[in-house]
């Protein structure tokens, strides 16, 4: 194995447990995001990769090693923090020579292998620059040619693009990308950002309250989320509150019905369920009626313009749900509020209500996705 | 005409502040210094060479020096490695610990040597034990050395542990990926940030030490050519009448106090600045 193998890793603070039993494997030359919400456990498990945070049980392997109680020094991980921790009494040049002057590498080779990370990164010319006089892009990427220099392992990046404003964000997220095609060391990111999991990924590890959720590429993800808190978390989704009977779904408040779709998530007893569908699955229509299955009656209570879409709320019996409506056909069917509609789930996750709406309300209500 | 009026106002109330702030300054600092060289100037350079050349003096100033050296070299070395246990070691009674710290700084300096002779002298619970084995610790030099490190422990630490703090753990954890080992990464990483608040915690405990009088007094009992130090000089010689003798010898603590000053203002600015550009 030539990546890096998590086992039954498990890690309490007091009585809080931050990691609960994880498991997972990334293998080598891969990029995986360890993606979750803020306070989910995702930096937690990446520092006990580092050895920087020691776990009460578990165990991780490096390239096929079992490193569990080696110290961070000996594991030959390349890590990069959120706030760069550049070393602030050293410029660019001394910063990425750290690594190689404690291996004690020649001088020569070592002057050769700072030139070439300065290359990597675009840095030329800031060799003797402190870290007070680079921009936030610019330590990252001091930071990130200082971690590479020994020559990693792994290379581990805890929220790199975190302390940095959303259009650098943006470029340095995908250089990485661009940078991990090329030297191809297997790196594990934590991120609580879905779009730039997504984005940059090869696979998703998704990760809360301290357990792994669903471990895949983005597309099994965002298009098979194995529980709801993937469904929610990953891309933007409706919440629709609804009875399960035999043959169809009602949702609530409403009439019509739609049809009972094979449920992948095992049987269900009938009863109140919830279904999880994304915007770009719904689809609005004047043509349709309640006679055709499927359609649901619904009202446009609300346009808003997204620039290259719009999206509408619509009042479906008692939910509201959000829809996307590509520019060029919202022109074309000239919507407007308070329209009378129907409204079709082309595609849609059915979920049991075990503990009531309360639960699955309250989550996704801390997710932000609900108000 | 308003903004002029109150203009004017604070100017006069400024002006009042400033002479109040500098005839406080004269009478308590310059007048006493102009003091000083004026009594010694009158006694003439030779009386001065003279009474600064004799035994007793020198061995006073060697006296200073070496206590001061002791207690720069111990407290740093523990200050340092104190600042590091409170900032990143979590134990319990770290808040006592660290309260006491500050007991230095609470206590009179007098007390601080009476505790010492109740540990340390001849009948204390451990003087008796060092006394047994032949060892005099009070009324000689190892007291002394205890009494002017007691009086210093806390600067060092103090100076350091806020800039400890504020530095973080981040640093110190990249070295420790990059393969550096405990003691490589506080030579390399630590120790680099905290330079110039170490500097301004030894240049204090610098200037502590030589100044330093009531603690000193109460476990030397001051015999000259033993046990006097240089403050304790300039108080004999000055209760004696030999004013010569105490004038010259306070002159010269003076200066050095004044190259003391200056050095501390130079490190801190250094110090603040470290502490703005992190």
């Amino acid at each position: 194995m030539s990546g890096i193998r998590v086992s039954h890793l498990t890690k309490s603070f007091g009585d809080f447990t931050a990691v609960d039993d994880v498991s997972f494997d990334v293998n080598g030359g891969e990029l995986a995001a360890l993606l979750g919400p803020s306070g989910s456990g995702k930096s937690t498990i990446l520092r006990i990769i580092a050895g920087l945070e020691q776990p009460d049980a578990g165990q991780i392997f490096l390239t096929g090693q079992d490193v569990t109680n080696s110290r961070a020094q000996k594991r030959n991980v390349g890590f990069v923090f959120q706030h760069y921790a550049l070393f602030k009494h050293m410029n660019v040049e001394k910063n990425i020579a750290f690594g190689l002057e404690i291996q004690k590498k020649g001088k020569k080779e070592i002057k050769e292998k700072v030139a070439e990370l300065i290359d990597l990164v675009k840095l030329n010319g800031y060799n003797n620059h402190y870290p007070s006089q680079l921009s936030g892009g610019q330590r990252q990427r001091v930071a990130l040619a200082r971690a590479l220099a020994p020559e990693p392992r792994v290379l581990l990046l805890d929220e790199p693009f975190g302390a940095l404003d959303a259009k650098v964000r943006k470029n340095l997220s995908r250089w990485i990308r661009d940078l991990h095609d090329r030297i191809h060391v297997t790196s594990v990111f934590v991120t609580h950002d879905q779009n730039e999991a997504i984005e940059i990924a090869d696979k998703l590890i998704l990760v809360n309250r301290g357990r792994i959720e669903q471990i895949g590429t983005a597309p099994e993800v965002y298009e098979t989320p194995a529980t709801k808190f993937a469904a929610s978390f990953v891309g933007n989704v409706n919440v629709i509150e609804a009875i399960l009977e035999k043959e169809r779904i009602l949702v609530n408040g409403a009439q019509g019905h739609l049809r009972h779709q094979t449920l992948e998530n095992g049987s269900f007893e009938p009863g109140e369920v919830i279904l999880l569908v994304r915007p770009e699955d719904t689809t609005i229509s004047r043509e349709h009626s309640i006679e055709t299955p499927g359609w649901i009656p619904c009202e446009i209570t609300g346009i808003h313009y997204r620039g290259s879409f719009y999206e509408i709320d619509l009042q479906v019996g008692t939910n509201v749900v959000k829809s996307i409506i590509n520019k060029e056909i919202f022109v074309q069917q000239q919507w407007q509020e308070h329209q009378k509609a129907h409204v079709h789930f082309k595609q849609y996750k059915v979920f049991e209500v075990s503990d009531g709406y309360q639960t699955v309300h309250a989550m996704l209500r801390q997710l932000g996705y609900i108000e | 005409m308003i903004e002029v009026k109150h203009y004017g106002k604070k100017k006069v109330g400024q002006w009042i502040i400033t002479g109040l702030v500098l005839a406080w300054f004269f009478v308590l600092v310059f007048f006493p210094l102009f003091g000083i060289v004026k009594e010694t100037v009158s006694y003439g350079l030779k009386a001065f060479v003279s009474s600064l050349i004799s035994p007793a003096s020198l061995h006073a100033f060697w006296l200073t020096l070496l206590l001061t050296v002791v207690a720069v070299v111990l407290n740093t070395v523990l200050g340092v490695v104190m600042a590091i246990m409170f900032a990143r070691h979590h134990f319990k009674g770290k808040l006592l610990l660290e309260t006491v710290l500050d007991l230095p700084f609470a206590v009179s300096p007098v007390v601080a040597g009476v505790m010492l002779i109740i540990l340390f002298g001849p009948n204390g619970w451990i003087g008796n034990w060092f006394e047994s084995m032949n060892i005099k610790i009070i009324y000689a030099l190892p007291g002394m050395m205890l009494a002017t490190i007691f009086v210093t422990i806390p600067f060092v630490t103090r100076e350091i542990l806020p800039v400890l703090r504020e530095f973080g753990r981040e640093q110190e954890e990249a070295a420790s990926t990059l393969g550096a080992s405990g003691w490589q990464t506080f030579w390399r990483v630590t120790l680099p940030s905290i330079k110039w608040a170490l500097a301004y915690g030894i240049t204090l405990t610098i200037a502590r030490s030589i100044g330093e009088f009531g603690a000193v007094l109460v476990v030397s009992a001051s015999i000259i050519n033993k046990t006097q130090t240089a403050t304790l000089l300039i108080h004999d010689e000055f209760t004696d009448f030999n004013y010569a003798g105490a004038f010259s010898a306070a002159l010269v603590l003076a200066i050095v106090s004044f190259i003391i000053i200056t050095v501390i203002q130079f490190v801190y600015t250094k110090k603040e600045k470290g502490l703005h550009n992190a």
